[in-house]
């Protein structure tokens, strides 16, 4: 597919380094009192396919939530495209929240409105597009995640991987230049949990959207990450950073390894 | 959105060119911001060929694909050529997305025939109506059960809910109560004191909240309290497949959830009403006393020359059967709730309209019976 478009144009090489989509600054994150990660550093690329692992348990959903304000960190500092998001006054909160997209583990669609609203809610939040604009701009959308036909249709009508693919729909409407996917093949079939793969793939690669993935699904991890960062909940934080082939083939901590063994993977061809 | 200085704005070049024209697009096109009108731009003109290029685009999104689809658009109508080949491919690829989305995109179609809508209503009443006999079917037989097994019985289950029902509706209720039997002593002083009968004060209030207020507004707080949390815890555990778990494990959820919701709310109707009967009486009693003079003896002694222990019985007869109509109409909504936030919301709206509905068609029908009865 192809899907939202942004970023700077790719045919045009700059000559200074692109700043970082996304910079994570010794944060610190938890609950209620309870710490469940602490020290958490690092930055993700403008255009990478970037994705948080480790196994149940260890913050991976924990450390989106408060990457994307749905919690408020204890510490650190969260800035996305160079701006300081985690402490950001409200008007600012907002301007940035316009360029991220998220795709929750369920979709987590509107139940009460039809894929088309959906999709056409943050449109008509954040820009002035007519109403005939904003049908083009949802048509193309759901077109892009293939659900076409199944516009007027409720949540409640459709299957759990088309629900994440409307989901999927909503997050790139208003073209974000990030987009974060929480457990993106969860509950799908291998079949439906590779095309949702690709759809990230074309995502990145057409426009160059910063991507972020929590997951612990090794085929996606294998298939798509450019980086991993992976957690662990003994030492609440990162204890691994890097290629998925590069950590499995040479890491030095035997949790790492172990992780990503991928002796239960298919092979290419079998 | 980093850098908001250095975002030059959309913007559009048009350049004539013999019959036709050249279009040239530069600045930042973002869906969030105002992008030009090719309507606007053009004014009266109508070259007959348009070619479009990038000029310095350092972003683009959506927003350009917009104005590129109202170009073509444009041109198509009028019949004249739109030349896009200078464009990047990729731009290229998803121009021809969007003008096909825009010529697919049908909006579904819902509505029905006549006759099939009256079928599909009429196989929705006949289900709906086999669905609650089968579930007032389900409670009888778990009854009976629960008489014949006691000890397999859920009573911790039931001590709770008789607690959320019962103790802890006492405020509100006791609000409500105070607060009619008050309006209605306003009420009925207003033409008693015309004809010099206000010492009868004591008898309308009496015989109001102990025949039918009592029951009937206890009755309605609780469908709007209990009815409706019945519902919503019901219809939530549904949607966690809670209630597929005990269908699994071969427990019926009417044994396992509901009875002891209909059981709780039945036990402690009788109190609530007998305590929303009192309540009531003593806002009469201290309107009549305030407003009309009558010592609170006096307004007693009266009070029992006319209310017996018929109609007390009669109150507290109506307050159990109201109970377990809200208790079968909250958890009834709460099953046949969808598995959705929406479905909980409208199974507890529904489960308080059930209850309220079926509790006025009650009344009527106990008023015909304890009339024919001489209660």
């Amino acid at each position: 597919m192809n899907g939202t478009s942004h970023r700077q144009n790719p045919d045009e090489a700059s000559a200074l380094p692109p700043a970082p989509a996304i910079e994570v600054e010794h944060l610190e994150c938890g609950y209620e009192g309870k710490v469940v990660l602490k020290d958490v550093s690092f930055t993700v690329r403008p255009g990478e396919i970037f994705f948080i692992i480790g196994g149940s348990g260890c913050g991976k959903s924990t450390l989106l939530r408060h990457l994307v304000g749905l919690n408020q960190p204890r510490a650190g500092l969260v800035k996305f495209l160079g701006q300081p998001f985690s402490a950001a006054d409200p008007a600012t909160r907002r301007q940035i929240l316009r360029t991220f997209g998220m795709l929750f583990q369920g979709g987590a669609l509107w139940t009460s409105l039809t894929l088309r609203q959906n999709v056409a809610l943050p449109l008509e939040e954040y820009t002035t597009l007519s109403a005939r604009d904003i049908e083009e701009v949802v048509a193309l959308k759901l077109r892009q995640v293939g659900l076409v036909g199944f516009e007027d249709y409720f949540p409640s009508e459709i299957s759990g991987g088309m629900k994440k693919r409307a989901g999927l729909a909503r997050a790139l409407a208003l073209d974000p230049a990030i987009v974060f996917f929480d457990e993106p093949s969860a509950g799908l079939d291998p079949v439906t949990s590779r095309k949702l793969d690709e759809l990230i793939r074309e995502v990145r690669d057409t426009f160059g959207t910063t991507i972020v993935v929590v997951s612990h699904e090794l085929a996606s991890i294998f298939d798509l990450a450019d980086r991993v960062v992976m957690l662990d909940s003994a030492q609440q934080g990162i204890i691994a950073e890097g290629h998925p082939r590069e950590l499995a083939a040479s890491s030095r901590d035997p949790r790492v390894r172990e992780f990503l063994r991928r002796d239960d993977l298919p092979k290419p061809g079998a | 959105m980093s850098q908001p200085s250095e975002i030059q704005p959309a913007r559009v070049t048009v350049n004539a060119v013999g019959e036709g024209c050249e279009v040239v697009l530069a600045g930042s096109w973002q869906i969030t911001d105002p992008r030009p009108s090719w309507a606007k731009l053009l004014g009266a003109a109508e070259p007959k060929r348009v070619t479009v290029r990038l000029g310095e685009v350092p972003r683009w999104d959506t927003s350009l694909l917009l104005f590129l689809l109202e170009v073509e658009e444009w041109c198509r109508q009028r019949g004249f050529y739109f030349n896009s080949e200078a464009l990047p491919e990729k731009i290229r690829v998803l121009l021809a997305q969007m003008m096909a989305s825009h010529e697919s995109s049908v909006p579904f179609d819902r509505t029905e025939s006549f006759l099939a809508t009256v079928g599909l209503a009429t196989a929705d009443t006949l289900a709906k109506a086999r669905a609650i006999s089968s579930f007032v079917g389900e409670c009888v037989l778990s009854t009976v059960r629960l008489v014949r097994s006691p000890q397999r019985f859920r009573w911790r289950d039931c001590f709770t809910e008789m607690q959320q029902c019962g103790a802890m509706a006492l405020p509100i209720v006791s609000l409500v109560s105070l607060l009619v039997g008050v309006t209605l002593a306003y009420t009925g002083a207003l033409v008693l004191r015309q004809y010099g009968g206000d010492i009868y004060i004591a008898d309308l209030i009496g015989l109001a909240m102990v025949r039918e207020m009592g029951a009937v507004m206890t009755g309605v707080v609780l469908a709007g309290r209990t009815g409706a949390a019945f519902a919503a815890t019901l219809g939530n555990m549904k949607a966690n497949e809670e209630i597929d778990a005990l269908e699994t494990l071969g427990i019926p959820a009417v044994q396992f959830l509901v009875l002891p919701r209909i059981l709780a709310l039945g036990l402690m109707m009788p109190f609530l009403v007998l305590y929303s009967d009192a309540l009531g009486i003593i806002g009469g009693l201290l309107v009549a006393y305030g407003q009309l003079s009558i010592p609170p003896a006096a307004f007693w002694a009266e009070m029992l020359t006319i209310v017996d222990l018929s109609d007390v019985a009669s109150g507290v007869i109506r307050g159990v059967a109201f109970g377990v109509i809200i208790g079968l109409a909250g958890c009834l909504r709460g099953l046949q709730a969808e598995r959705s936030a929406a479905g909980v919301g409208r199974a507890a709206t529904s489960a308080v309209v059930t209850a309220i509905l079926l509790m006025i068609v009650a009344d009527a029908i106990f008023a015909v019976l304890f009339n024919a009865l001489g209660i």
